[in-house]
């Protein structure tokens, strides 16, 4: 996993509350036996007018010149700002797969589904909540100024925007620290490799009709 | 000691280590697999030469991609007519032969949807923690067990490592008091349960389903109750342990038997809450003000009765709620206000991790039985959970009773849940749904899903649009739940 910088991106606003999983990437793309290659159908059935099919060519597919994505002055855009439950449904990791692969580092939202909070950390997304009525300002100063741009800087939890305004946000020091390092999960559980063993033996003569 | 929830209780018994961080490691006792979520961990492990760290712990199946069809299923694998599809079951295959992981594949009787095969086994049983990269993995807290949907990169961290790096969730309980009327379903209870809370309601919480109507129910109808809460937002949702629990697990394949089988009844008892235990949140129900239910938008939370209406955005609480509905009626092809009942239809779907054991076709059947599919309906199918679940309807002739009445009866998978494979809708087309979910698309490309229960189902095939399955004559609907 890289590890997670401060950097300034050009936000794109995705005005929709409960965005599920199956709009961020639809069925057909989660055939695919690989962990690249999503960010072509990110948002497929919102993206594009016709249906998507996995493996083909969309260069040449007809666009929704209505979907925010395709709008010019988005077309950069590094952060996703959007409406409350956002990442709602399946488990499917594609989702945050297709979102990075798409250029996405952060999403920014009042509320997030858990599986989908889980899933994207572990692939170096990062996903802010703020509040609803900062939410709101968001929105609205986006839409008002081309090419609006936020800063952001996980290790001191913050987002400061254009105008200088400090949004400050909560993040687990876990998760910050292995997105902060890039650190892999399994490298650091198996350090404990001893105390699962442990556990593992003592479970087994506690309650021997698990392990069959 | 300080009463405890039976969440707490699962976790105590299943923490390994808490760190400082406000992360813990829990041990996972079941971990289920199938083709879709699976490959990418397989492929971390290998990156990473890691092993499996206890094989025994696995059980995988096919089940999203799989055809339906008998002429399909008839080839195995070759009868997979997308090359993509096939690519992924066979790497399924492949990964669980290369590291000896039990598999129910395409052919085997066993085989099945994960969350019908894993109790269906014995092999979820009370007490364990259970683990699928699905997010109807919570199906397994029917039996008192710790069941979680996970991510592929938590598939190959419990893979590697048999422990799932989590935080512990608050404590919801949801309560549902007093008795079901007649025709009304474990998937009526859970419906009412997500209009009332909300999708996002149990974000953050282990759900506990309680209360007399929910004791009331059967293991398959807890199944269902328990599968959807992920559908309220929540990873995780449960039931305590009682007789019906431990009666359905009796005699199963990976059950304990004789003596570990008193010692683990023994242990099982005590998987309930506390009588004071607390909880953060508690939602309360009254059984006998819950109808059967029809979904009408995109969302399951957008719910309501069988003698309801579609609403209208305009009375709706806020902005958002309100933009939602438009949205919703726009895509669902539905006007304010429009009675439940005036929704007709194009296809019928029985089956998913929601509603495809025995009771659910038993309860289908009983409305169906002697009936014809109505001739707006171009497709009418039953898809059993299960082979074996397949096995045990025909043993008792239901499938004969669906197809007299017109609906395909097909072999065991997904199908139309999430059209993963060649059973979907098209544009447009309304389709009455017993699966779990009505986001746009999911069931076909602009297709259009309405969620309702087994019994909802049959009666809505029959009359071409949705129906009272308790309007129904004696004989046939009254008595679907009583099976």
């Amino acid at each position: 996993m890289k590890k997670f910088e401060r950097f300034e991106g050009v936000v794109a606003p995705l005005d929709r509350a409960n965005v599920d999983t199956d709009l961020i990437i639809p069925k057909q793309f989660l055939k695919s036996i690989k962990r690249t290659g999503f960010g072509v159908n990110l948002f497929d059935e919102l993206r594009y007018l016709d249906e998507g099919q996995p493996g083909q060519d969309c260069s040449n597919r007809p666009l929704n010149p209505d979907f925010v994505l395709n709008q010019p002055r988005y077309q950069n855009a590094e952060i996703l700002l959007t409406r409350r439950n956002f990442g709602c449904g399946s488990s499917r990791e594609h989702a945050p797969w297709a979102l990075e692969d798409f250029g996405f580092k952060v999403v920014i939202a009042p509320s997030f589904a858990d599986i989908f909070y889980n899933n994207a950390f572990k692939n170096g997304l990062l996903l802010v909540r703020l509040e609803e009525d900062e939410i709101e300002r968001l929105f609205q100063e986006t839409e008002e100024r081309e090419g609006y741009a936020l800063d952001v800087d996980l290790e001191n939890q913050r987002i400061i925007t254009p105008r200088g305004e400090i949004l400050e946000f909560d993040v687990d020091e876990f998760r910050k620290h292995c997105l902060l390092e890039g650190l892999d999960d399994i490298g650091i559980t198996l350090q404990d490799d001893a105390v699962i063993r442990q556990f593992e033996q003592q479970h087994r003569e506690q309650r021997p009709w698990l392990f069959r | 000691m300080s009463a405890k929830t039976l969440y707490d209780k699962l976790w105590d018994q299943h923490l390994v280590k808490q760190r400082d961080d406000g992360t813990a490691l829990i041990y996972i006792d079941r971990h289920m697999l199938h083709e879709v979520t699976s490959p990418q961990a397989f492929e971390g492990l290998r990156l990473a030469k890691r092993k499996p760290w206890r094989l025994d712990a696995n059980l995988a199946t096919a089940d999203h991609n799989v055809p339906t069809t008998l002429i399909e299923r008839a080839e195995g694998n070759k009868g997979i007519k997308d090359p993509v599809s096939l690519i992924q079951v066979q790497t399924l295959d492949d990964n669980c032969l290369e590291y000896g992981i039990t598999e129910f594949g395409i052919n085997d009787p066993r085989q099945g949807i994960v969350h019908v095969i894993g109790p269906e086994q014995g092999a979820t049983l009370p007490g364990m923690t259970v683990v699928c990269g699905d997010s109807h993995t919570a199906t397994h807290g029917a039996f008192g067990a710790l069941a979680h949907g996970i991510g592929t990169s938590e598939v190959e961290h419990v893979l590697a490592t048999q422990c799932l790096l989590t935080q512990k969730m608050k404590n919801m309980q949801v309560r549902v008091e007093g008795e079901l009327g007649l025709g009304v379903t474990a998937k009526d209870v859970v419906l009412a349960i997500i209009g009332k809370i909300g999708t996002a309601g149990g974000t953050g919480y282990a759900i506990e389903f309680a209360g007399s109507a929910i004791e009331s129910l059967s293991m398959e109808g807890r199944m269902t109750v328990c599968n959807m809460a992920i559908e309220a937002g929540a990873r995780v949702g449960m039931i305590a342990v009682d007789e019906t629990t431990i009666d359905y697990i009796g005699n199963r394949p990976y059950a304990p038997t004789a003596e570990q089988w008193e010692a683990a009844v023994a242990d099982w008892r005590n998987l309930v809450s506390d009588p004071d235990a607390e909880f953060d949140k508690i939602v309360t129900l009254d059984a006998d003000e819950i109808e059967p239910q029809v979904s009408w938008g995109t969302s399951p939370e957008m719910v309501t009765g069988i003698s309801g209406q579609v609403p209208d955005p305009e009375a709706a609480l806020d902005e958002t709620i309100k933009r939602s509905h438009v949205r919703a009626l726009e895509y669902m092809g539905l006007q304010p206000n429009q009675k439940i009942t005036d929704i007709q239809l194009d296809k019928v779907f029985i089956g998913s991790c929601t509603n495809s054991r025995i009771e659910d076709l038993r309860e289908a059947a009983k409305v169906a039985k002697g009936k014809k599919v109505a001739s707006n309906i171009q497709l009418a199918m039953v898809v059993p959970g299960s082979g074996l679940v397949k096995r045990q309807a025909e043993e008792e002739g239901l499938d004969k009773i669906f197809i007299e009445a017109g609906f395909e009866w097909r072999e065991p998978g997904c199908s139309m849940c999430l059209a993963m494979n060649a059973d979907k809708l098209g544009a447009g087309e309304h389709c009455a749904s017993t699966s779990n979910r009505n986001f746009e698309g999911r069931q076909g490309y602009g297709g259009r899903t309405h969620l309702v229960s087994p019994a909802m189902a049959a009666a809505a095939a029959i009359a071409g649009h949705f129906v009272d399955v308790r309007s129904l004559p004696a004989n046939d609907a009254n008595h679907a739940q009583e099976a």
